[in-house]
């Protein structure tokens, strides 16, 4: 394996890393907002502020992990993404800025303003969205180059491409199976029936539209970029397989095995995510940036995995005890009622 | 105005609000463990109350000081671009471990603030304190040495636009990252002892006689004169920095425009428009002796460098603020801790608890002026040397309204924080919580 392939499988990593802690976070938001509109909110609350409280501060991190990261093996990404994402990226720094800190307010200071958790809610649906504008882009096709050389995001075709929007519907309907597969498990835990008995139907509910709208990109990629519908239809095992990781999940949440459903929903997810980053190689921009031309110096390259290595080594242990802490212990989650 | 100005003001301005809130994470986690230690130490309920307190808000300054955090992460490559493209593989090492140290810092601290009644032994919860303080200070001091590296690059070789011999570990550690650190270290947690202190303050102000208002201002006082003389000995060693590395920097600051031995220090004033200082209290030889430890040491002008490398003039006055401040706060706190000492009865006073109360904030604005004296002070350079501030910035026209909605979400963060804050002490005051806290050990008891 090739350092730049090396650096980039670990980035994905982290941008996987991202999406499913993200997912649970964002989801979590979501139903907790949703829930007060449709009077169940007293039977969640308790399950979803337990879960957050801990972790949502390391959620964020995973993003900047993802991000800082891109820029140390791949600085040239810097340059486009950055001057081409301009209003996007600060769309979804605004909303991540409000999320946070509103969560921060209305937990820690003043409890449960409504206002609040709406707010919160309506985030967690609105950063996907904008945040997989990076994703959008990086598949080619919006970027133009002005008369005067500088390069400019193509508002235009972005907001009309019928490929874009089935991006961010993705997004947003995996959000909620995510997070939802991810809350029965821990409802079951936390032995809190009613609410389990709520996600458990959220996630049979987001789990087909899931199904639809990554099969619908696939077959939009056809006319959007052949040659990377082709690097997809020669990996189509992966997605084979990830579609039976899907089926066992829904095996096993009928089975009323909550924890292995999450895991596989995980899988399925995996299995997908790395399979659509394999499809796309080399490229990080279609078709200006490959992970080759882009990449660091070797001297950094090195550094960074190194480093990498040994902060790995501090890190899995620590995620290890908040796992243990808080979200496999039984007496922390139930303390709640 | 075009992208550049506006790609600088949007940077100072998210950079001026996440200092506020990163001086207070890097200073906060070791007065808890200071309070949390001695609460334990000597068996006192109002020192453990009191890291209790202060992490309940810390959590709060925390929760905006990542956001904004990550504001300013992502801004750095959204109006920095071509900044960011080449720095990247300078120092992309430093950055990367600061969000280690950050990942760190955020787990630990999440575990400490669950697990108040967790563990059977309270030293098992006080050791979680220790990655928390050690996290803090690791980001500040990977994230400086990013800053520094930007004031002295080196640990390359530039041929023809290519970059060679890169060295990650010489870049890091650059003739400006030592004072760096230590001034931004030491200052952060003069800081902070200095904003717990006029909290302090404040109740006894308001006529609030209780022993854990004593406590904590004798306390956080006596942590904020230690730090004080740290950071100015620090600073002195800055100055000489600046002098030998930066003597534009330096120059500007003291509007010192002709190269000569004896030079004075020039505190305050105001320049004319033919560069003349009008007003100011010169200190004879005192220039000198900052930078050379000699009358007679000769001083770098203005007037030797070449005029498209002058920073602007106006950096005299944060530099001015920053030092007056400064001084002011060591003097102040050495003469409580001499007035607690000898039991004068001047620190009971109104007046002089005023003066307590605003130790905090004037502490604050020193560390605004001083961040703004050191960033406003390398103009033109963004990487001073090799790379100048517009030719970094983005070139997209749409700046100036990301700014007016930065602008707009930064006044509501600021307002929510302290309506928050003030909001959370208020309603629930010492003396009930320690009443709650004497309730539940009686309980205990039977």
């Amino acid at each position: 394996m090739s350092i730049e392939v090396l650096g980039i499988s670990v980035l994905w990593l982290f941008l996987f890393g991202y999406v499913i802690v993200a997912s649970i976070d964002f989801g979590a938001g979501f139903f907790n907002a949703s829930t007060i509109i449709t009077k169940k909110h007293h039977i969640v609350n308790t399950v979803i502020q337990r879960y957050l409280s801990p972790v949502w501060e390391i959620t964020n991190v995973f993003l900047v992990f993802f991000f800082v990261g891109m820029i140390g093996f791949f600085p040239q990404t810097a340059y486009y993404f950055g001057t081409v994402l301009l209003i996007p990226i600060s769309i979804s720094i605004i909303l991540l800025v409000l999320r946070g800190s509103y969560y921060a307010f209305s937990t820690y200071g003043t409890k449960g303003h409504f206002g609040y958790t709406l707010m919160y809610g309506v985030t967690g649906v609105l950063i996907p969205a904008s945040l997989s504008t990076a994703l959008i882009v990086s598949q080619g096709g919006f970027i133009v180059e002005t008369a005067s050389g500088r390069i400019d995001l193509d508002y235009m075709a972005l907001l009309t491409s019928p490929f874009a929007w089935s991006i961010v519907a993705l997004s947003l309907v995996s959000v909620l199976f995510i997070s939802a597969s991810f809350l029965a498990y821990y409802s079951s835990v936390a032995e809190d029936w009613d609410a389990l008995k709520l996600f458990k139907k959220y996630t049979w509910i987001w789990s087909f539209p899931t199904m639809f709208t990554a099969l619908g990109i696939i077959i939009e990629m056809k006319w959007h970029n052949p040659a990377h519908f082709e690097g997809l239809l020669a990996l189509w095992w992966l997605f084979a397989l990830s579609f039976a990781c899907f089926v066992v999940s829904l095996w096993l949440l009928k089975t009323k095995r909550y924890g292995w459903s999450f895991i596989f929903v995980v899988l399925q997810f995996a299995i997908a995510f790395y399979a659509y980053g394999v499809s796309r190689y080399p490229y990080l921009l279609y078709p200006y940036l490959t992970i080759y031309d882009s990449f660091t110096n070797q001297t950094m390259a090195y550094a960074l995995i190194i480093v990498f290595v040994l902060g790995l080594m501090l890190l899995i242990p620590s995620l290890y005890l908040v796992f243990k802490l808080f979200i496999m212990n039984k007496p922390y989650i139930k303390k709640g009622k | 105005m075009d992208s550049v100005e506006f790609s600088r003001y949007l940077t100072m301005l998210t950079l001026s609000v996440h200092v506020i809130f990163a001086t207070l994470g890097v200073g906060v986690p070791i007065m808890i463990t200071i309070a949390h230690w001695l609460g334990l130490k000597r068996n006192d309920e109002h020192y453990i109350l009191l890291a209790k307190r202060w992490t309940r808000g810390y959590v709060i300054t925390v929760a905006v000081g990542v956001v904004t955090g990550t504001a300013i992460a992502l801004q750095l490559a959204l109006l920095w671009p071509r900044f960011m493209e080449f720095a990247g593989q300078l120092v992309a090492l430093p950055l990367f471990m600061e969000t280690f140290a950050f990942f760190f810092e955020a787990i630990f601290l999440g575990i400490y603030l669950y697990t108040w009644d967790r563990f059977k032994n309270p030293w098992r919860h006080f050791y979680l304190l220790i990655p928390v303080v050690l996290g803090s200070g690791m980001s500040a001091f990977f994230i400086t040495t990013v800053n520094a590296f930007m004031n002295t690059p080196q640990g390359f070789t530039l041929v023809d636009g290519v970059l060679t011999n890169i060295q990650p570990l010489v870049a890091m550690f650059n003739p400006a990252t030592p004072t760096k650190v230590a001034h931004v270290l030491t200052s952060a947690y003069m800081t902070t002892a200095f904003v717990l202190a006029s909290i302090a303050a404040y109740h006894l102000l308001k006529g609030n006689r209780h022993e854990y208002h004593r406590k904590a201002l004798a306390l956080t006082m006596k942590v904020a004169l230690i730090f004080s003389i740290a950071t100015a000995l620090v600073g002195d060693l800055s100055g000489k920095f600046l002098a030998e590395y930066q003597p534009e920097k330096l120059a500007a600051a003291e509007w010192h425009f002709e190269t000569e031995g004896e030079a004075p220090l020039v505190l305050y004033g105001v320049l004319t428009e033919t560069n003349e200082v009008k007003y100011a209290i010169r200190i004879p030889y005192a220039l000198s002796i900052l930078v050379h430890s000699n009358p007679f040491g000769e001083v770098t002008g203005l007037n030797d460098i070449p005029e498209e490398y002058h920073p602007p003039l106006v950096i005299h006055y944060f530099f001015d603020i920053m030092v007056t401040i400064g001084i002011w706060l060591t003097v102040f706190s050495l003469f409580y801790w001499i007035a607690l000492w000898r039991g004068w009865s001047v620190i009971k006073t109104k007046l002089f608890r005023i003066l307590l109360v605003a130790s905090g904030p004037l502490a604050m604005i020193a560390i605004e002026a001083g961040w703004w004296f050191t960033e406003v002070g390398r103009q033109p350079w963004i990487m001073r040397g090799f790379m100048s501030t517009a030719e970094g910035a983005t070139d997209s026209p749409y700046v100036w309204a990301m700014f007016i909605a930065f602008a707009f979400l930064y006044m509501i963060l600021l307002i929510g924080t302290v309506v928050v804050l003030t909001r959370m002490f208020k309603r629930n005051p010492v003396e009930k919580e320690l009443e709650k806290l004497s309730d539940e050990q009686r309980s205990v008891a039977k």
